[in-house]
């Protein structure tokens, strides 16, 4: 038997997330879902991982962090000390208060960069990325769930469908992949 | 369900304000300083943090009601209960400034007619009597009841609106929701305003010769901050006693965010003030830090450190957040290091040199003002329902989830 992909489509999210709730608790599961806005909430009912994008900005941010801090001691103190307001830079820690906005800054830059970029390639989304959403109106007003037979070797493409169908489904599409 | 006060919270917080009363008591005893400046200051610094924490009770409940924000609606009661705080604490600092109006201390020096008489060459202080458009007592006292009154005029409203919106359903009940959100909205106005003048009026002018334009957002920033870390203590330990049972663990995850979030508010301002004035390095400017550098640095840097860095290390995960004890505790830190800078705003200005560090006399008028806190604001907590009735939101709070 051939593996089948099919997408549920919805006209709502809450619509596709009684769908969702359904199909889970009958034991099937969602590969994914694709709408053209976060739809709140429906982590936990397909059982997607909690992001670990937190962890991940706090590792860029510190990297900041200890970066301006090593660059601000070569090119401030260490390499020429400069003399600013009276203020000479024998040694860091005497004028630690007049580095801490640059390290804040750079702080920033970079777990804000540094969590974008991460975001864009784990998503597949940088610019130029060929786009792999199934159904281009996800992107406009339509809200789609995707299953795979594949993924759920107890229950037939048939009887997926019919489950579909009790809830306030659009349209069904199946495909080969 | 209506909360109803266990007999050992009551006795608790009387334990506490007998226990107090009785330190801070021993403290002025053993006061030596000129008219009692000493326990003057110290009543100053409880006053202000106390009903700081009502200011900023009410400040974060008009911020609620302004934004309609929907999962705050289900721990509105806390809040309300401790913007109730805010009559008591208005007394405390009436009684404080009245006593400074009469002469029976010296915390406002500016406050002396002498400083402004150009004919009396032993008193008369140029740079005091060139603020005196601002900083003579009748304008103080028009301020500081214009202060008091506005704030409790709104506190009084609110409460009185939120309770008639559990009678109320349908059409009125949305009509009198936009009500409390414009008031909300108009309130933040006037407090974006009072609220930087009152923190010149009460603290700033303690060194009347200082001043900092930051200064207001940042004793801004400590009184909500203080009065967030309240809020979620509360909400906790209601949690515990089996009282707002469908209040979750997002609430308390973003109420656990406010506290987190305003912490480095606080840091921010408070690091702007002082970098800006260290690297100007203007003597009209740095004497406060000098003073407080070179007589208290421990205070000093101790308050700082536990304002910023323990809020920083150890909310940041979004665990310790969700995890009461953890949250009481280092809730718990934080608002004695709150307090802490309030005793380090007033102290070093207001009592000079007979300020030695906290000790007893401070200590103890803490914990009797604690008890009396506890006391007020449950009582307020008793006398409605703690879960909201009817609200247009109260659906959507319920199933708050993040």
């Amino acid at each position: 038997m051939a593996n089948k992909v099919i997408y549920a489509v919805y006209e709502d999210p809450e619509q596709l997330k009684d769908g969702a709730r359904k199909l889970v608790s009958n034991g099937i599961k969602v590969k994914d879902t694709f709408s053209p806005f976060p739809i709140h909430g429906i982590d936990p009912i397909i059982g997607v991982k909690r992001t670990r994008l937190g962890i991940a900005a706090f590792m860029y941010g510190i990297t900041g962090t200890c970066l301006a801090t090593l660059g601000i001691w070569y090119f401030n103190v260490f390499d020429w000390p400069m003399d600013i307001g009276g203020k000479p830079n024998w040694h860091y820690y005497q004028n630690v208060p007049a580095f801490i906005p640059v390290t804040f800054e750079f702080t920033v830059l970079c777990a804000a960069h540094g969590m974008a970029l991460t975001y864009l390639i784990r998503n597949k989304t940088l610019p130029g990325m060929p786009a792999r959403n199934p159904d281009p109106r996800s992107t406009d007003d339509k809200f789609i769930i995707e299953v795979r037979t594949g993924d759920n070797h107890g229950h037939s493409a048939e009887e997926i469908t019919g489950l579909l169908r009790t809830t306030a489904v659009f349209e069904i599409n199946e495909r080969q992949y | 369900m209506n909360f109803t006060i266990s007999k050992r919270a009551r006795t608790l917080s009387m334990a506490l304000i007998a226990v107090g009363a009785m330190a801070a008591l021993y403290g002025v005893i053993s006061d030596h300083s000129d008219h009692h400046q000493r326990s003057w200051a110290a009543l100053l610094v409880n006053g202000f943090f106390f009903l700081g924490i009502g200011l900023g009770g009410l400040f974060f409940y008009a911020l609620q009601n302004a934004t309609e924000t929907a999962w705050s609606v289900l721990v509105k009661r806390v809040y309300e209960g401790i913007m109730s705080y805010i009559p008591v604490g208005a007394v405390v600092i009436v009684l404080v400034l009245a006593a400074g109006s009469m002469g029976l201390h010296h915390i406002y020096h500016w406050m002396d007619a002498r400083l402004f008489d150009e004919t009396n060459a032993d008193y008369y202080d140029e740079l005091i009597a060139g603020k005196s458009a601002f900083l003579n007592q009748p304008f103080f006292w028009v301020r500081t009841l214009v202060y008091l009154g506005v704030f409790m005029v709104f506190a009084r409203w609110f409460r009185k609106k939120s309770l008639q919106m559990d009678g109320l359903t349908g059409e009125s009940l949305v009509r009198t929701h936009i009500l409390t959100y414009k008031r909300g909205a108009l309130f933040l106005v006037f407090f974006a305003v009072l609220s930087s003048i009152l923190a010149w009026d009460w603290l700033m002018s303690i060194d009347a010769h200082w001043f900092s334009t930051l200064f207001g957002w940042y004793v801004f920033s400590g009184m909500w901050v203080s009065a967030m870390i309240t809020g979620v203590v509360m909400v906790l330990y209601l949690k515990r006693k089996g009282y707002l049972p469908q209040v979750n663990n997002s609430h308390i995850h973003d109420m656990g965010k406010w506290v987190f979030a305003v912490s480095f508010l606080w840091s921010y301002l408070y690091f702007s003030q002082f970098m800006l004035i260290w690297y100007s390095n203007i003597p009209e400017e740095v004497t406060y830090f000098q003073q407080r550098i070179n007589e208290h640095s421990t205070l000093m840097w101790v308050t700082f450190f536990i304002n910023f860095a323990v809020p920083m290390a150890l909310l940041m995960s979004r665990d310790a957040k969700r995890n009461p004890r953890f949250l009481i505790g280092v809730g718990a830190v934080i608002f004695l290091g709150h307090w802490f800078d309030v005793n380090m705003i007033v102290m070093p200005g207001a009592a000079g040199h007979d300020f030695h560090g906290i000790g007893l006399l401070d200590l103890g008028l803490f914990t009797c003002f604690l008890g009396v806190f506890i006391t007020t604001v449950f009582n307020a907590l008793s006398k409605a329902p703690l879960t909201p009735v009817n609200h247009p939101y109260l659906e959507e709070s319920v199933h708050h989830q993040i």
